[in-house]
């Protein structure tokens, strides 16, 4: 059985085993040069000139990159999946396949064995080598946790893999039909990935809580809401954690609603609390009309009654989350490739 | 008693609310040729599927070789089977074609398929895909032979190829059978063909199976009777009535019975197999008509 | 070594007509003592038909005395047909003018005589079948 499922997996392993080795020349001269710029302009992660001038570098051939490491999970699953047993039902070959002396479910292991194992192995060998290439960059731009970046770097390909593939092959066994499998796959993997990275992800662990004072959180500004002229924190920038949300708080740390936030500037910092022109939009800073200090002494005076509150992962807990969401892809690969044994085995007779 | 080449119990296969196989019951001697007959749809594939464990039965049992009929791959190595439209991936050569038989079943006779290739005139490293229809149909009937099955079951193997490629095939599915002591059972909805190849006879028709037997006693105990018309409710009780027709002055009747016929009314002949399964089709189809099954003559 | 033939069409059992075509041989000499008939996967996979057909033509040439099997050899002829079947002819055939002549005087034409032959012979043949 193992010659077979290596005879029929021939021409898709060349492609993808072909497009992987012409992708990773291209990110090994790119990753050698973007070290020789790294030695030349930088030194522990500061860079003469700038962290915004480096990291710009190569940014179109980076974010190209990237995006082919979001969607080789997704192309396994639709040409590596779905095909494996839809193909065999759509054509009538299983007729030949499933009559020979080799039962159905050593037929499938091997195919799924041999498919699912180069699967992960590209997706592996692609987003490390996609890792290393990008480091120089990422060790000025520090973001690898952020949403986006999280998935391109690291070892959740692989995860992403597995799941893509087993759900392909699991849709193909149900429809019967290749082309229907791969929109399933489509749909149902696109929106597993955008469900774990927008909503499950950020609770894999409780986030930590940090007290910033509003005198030294850089991005302090002042916007025009809907209840008036209020301040606003950014979060600071916490070097290669994931920032997932900020607030002002009071001292007791309760969230300060608008409204009483637009009192006391109004009250303490009344030339700040003018309203900017109308044409101002939203979220103008108001510049001009009131002076560099009188805007300084309103923040002191604010940061007496209030401070802001990060909500972020610390930047230790990155792999740690990289191995969790890999196991959990994992699990779900495992689940669907148990469910495509179990319908081959059952329901297709 | 020897074990039967396939034996089936009251076997049914139902399709949501559909059943395409009710009540078969069959049981086919080991070293028979078996002819599977009967209009499309009537249920040939789903026996045959149900035979080789592509399909699992949905009422009754099914044995194959004394074995029943499951997944089991021990099972799967004594069976050949030649589906209809003879699969075969087109991409993969003939040489490759026995090198998936080669692996897949242990009872592999590499020296037979290199000499039937060879005999048969294909180039192993063309692609299945190339091939002829008669060339696919000699490819897939090498593979099912090759790993020395003791049942060899074959669905509609001939429908699409012209009459030499047939003519071919079946002589040489034939010659296999015999040399190699393989029991056959092969439908077709051309029943000509088979009446010479077959020396049982099965007949399904809307799921049901009309008529099974050896076919020499189905010829000798079936006959056509011509003369003046009349009632023919009023034959003696040993004369079973499949067919009738009748004119305003002659009835002819085409009637089971196991003796002899003596009455000098009737000019008596014999019916050949193909008017046979007509009449118990026609008669399958009938609503009006009682739908008694003429069980399996054994020997 | 003959050649068998099969007209589907004849009407005859197929077995019949092996066993016809064997005898026919015999008769002009073509096959001889001691001659071998074809071997049963031949005819099967010249004729496309049903091993069991040759397998009872054969038998029953064996009973007729005219051929014997020799296991895991063939089977091969053992007498012949021309001596004693011609000596018959003549008689028959001197017997069967003087039917005819019956016949036509009666005033049966060709198709009734015809018919009226191959009836007697069929029923005949059934009845040592049945």
């Amino acid at each position: 059985m193992r010659w077979l499922a290596a005879r029929q997996f021939r021409v898709q392993a060349a492609v993808g085993f072909g497009a992987l080795l012409a992708v990773a020349v291209l990110m090994l001269v790119t990753g050698l040069h973007l070290r020789d710029l790294y030695d030349a302009d930088c030194k522990a992660h500061v860079c003469s000139g700038g962290a915004e001038r480096f990291v710009t570098k190569y940014h179109v051939l980076r974010a190209l990159l990237g995006l082919g490491v979001l969607a080789t999970p997704l192309l396994i699953g639709l040409f590596w999946g779905a095909p494996l047993i839809a193909r065999e039902l759509e054509s009538g070959t299983f007729r030949l396949a499933w009559t020979q002396s080799v039962a159905r479910t050593s037929w499938l292991a091997a195919k799924l064995t041999l498919v699912g194992l180069a699967s992960v192995l590209v997706a592996g060998l692609y987003s490390l080598m996609f890792t290393w290439c990008v480091s120089p960059i990422e060790s000025v731009a520090q973001e690898r946790f952020n949403l986006g970046a999280f998935d391109e770097h690291g070892i959740v390909a692989i995860g992403y893999a597995a799941f893509a593939f087993a759900l392909g092959v699991l849709a193909g066994a149900i429809t019967r039909r290749t082309l229907v499998a791969m929109g399933i796959t489509v749909l149902v993997f696109v929106g597993v990935r955008l469900g774990m990275s927008l909503g499950v992800r950020e609770h894999l662990m409780s986030p930590v809580k940090k007290g910033y004072a509003l005198t030294a959180t850089p991005e302090l500004g002042f916007l025009a809401s809907p209840s008036g002229v209020i301040p606003v924190a950014g979060a600071p920038r916490l070097a290669n954690a994931w920032t997932l949300s900020s607030e002002i708080v009071d001292k007791a740390g309760d969230a300060v609603p608008e409204a009483t936030l637009h009192e006391f500037v109004s009250a303490h910092c009344p030339r700040v609390a003018s309203p900017p022109s109308p044409a101002g939009g939203a979220g103008a800073r108001t510049a001009s009309p009131p002076a560099r200090n009188e805007f300084d002494s309103c923040v002191s005076l604010l940061s007496t009654q209030y401070h802001e509150v990060v909500y972020y992962q610390p930047a230790n807990r990155y792999w740690t989350f990289q191995a969790l969401e890999m196991a959990i892809f994992l699990v779900l690969g495992a689940l669907l490739a148990g469910g495509g044994f179990w319908w081959v085995r059952r329901r297709l007779t | 008693m020897s074990t039967a080449a396939l034996q089936t119990h009251g076997l049914g296969k139902r399709y949501g609310r559909r059943w395409a196989l009710r009540n078969c019951t069959l049981s086919i001697p080991v070293g028979s040729v078996v002819g599977l007959v009967g209009p499309n749809g009537a249920g040939k594939t789903t026996l045959l599927h149900l035979a080789v464990g592509l399909l699992s039965p949905s009422a009754g049992s099914i044995e194959a070789l004394g074995e029943p009929v499951g997944s089991d791959p021990r099972h799967l190595t004594n069976v050949g089977f030649v589906a209809q439209d003879t699969p075969l991936y087109p991409t993969l050569s003939v040489a490759e074609h026995l090198r998936l038989g080669e692996s897949l079943n242990p009872g592999w006779d590499r020296e037979l398929a290199g000499e039937r290739i060879g005999r048969l005139g294909l180039d192993p490293s063309q692609r299945a895909g190339q091939l002829s229809g008669g060339q696919k149909a000699q490819l897939a009937l090498t593979l099912a032979i090759c790993k020395r099955p003791e049942l060899l079951v074959l669905d509609e193997p001939v429908a699409s190829l012209d009459p030499l490629a047939r003519r071919e095939f079946l002589q040489d599915l034939m010659e296999v059978a015999t040399e190699y002591e393989v029991s056959v059972v092969l439908s077709s909805h051309l029943v000509g063909e088979l009446e010479r190849v077959c020396d049982h006879l099965v007949l399904l028709a809307a799921g049901n199976v009309a008529l099974s037997g050896h076919v020499e006693e189905l010829l000798a105990s079936h006959r056509r009777l011509t003369g003046a018309r009349r009632d023919p409710e009023r034959l003696p009780a040993s004369q079973e009535v499949i067919e009738a027709s009748h004119t305003d002055r002659q009835s002819t009747l085409l009637v089971r019975t196991s003796e002899p016929i003596h009455d000098p009314s009737w000019a008596v002949e014999e019916v050949g197999v193909e008017d046979l399964v007509l009449a118990y089709m026609g008669r399958t189809s009938d609503p009006q008509q009682a739908r008694p099954q003429l069980s399996a003559v054994r020997r | 070594m003959i050649e068998f033939q099969l007209d589907a069409r004849s009407g005859v059992a197929p077995y019949l007509q092996l066993v016809q075509q064997v005898r026919h041989a015999l008769r002009l000499g073509l096959l001889q003592e001691g001659d071998q008939l074809p071997t049963v996967k031949e005819v099967v996979g010249g004729l496309a038909i049903n091993p069991n057909t040759v397998l009872k033509a054969y038998r029953e040439l064996e009973h007729a005395g005219l051929v014997a099997a020799r296991p895991g050899v063939g089977t091969f002829v053992t007498a012949t047909l021309s001596d004693e079947s011609l000596a018959a002819h003549a008689p028959l055939r001197r017997e069967l003018q003087r039917w005819l002549l019956k016949a036509r005087k009666a005033g049966l034409d060709d198709e009734s005589i015809e018919a009226l032959f191959k009836d007697t012979f069929r029923a005949a043949a059934l009845e040592v079948v049945a």
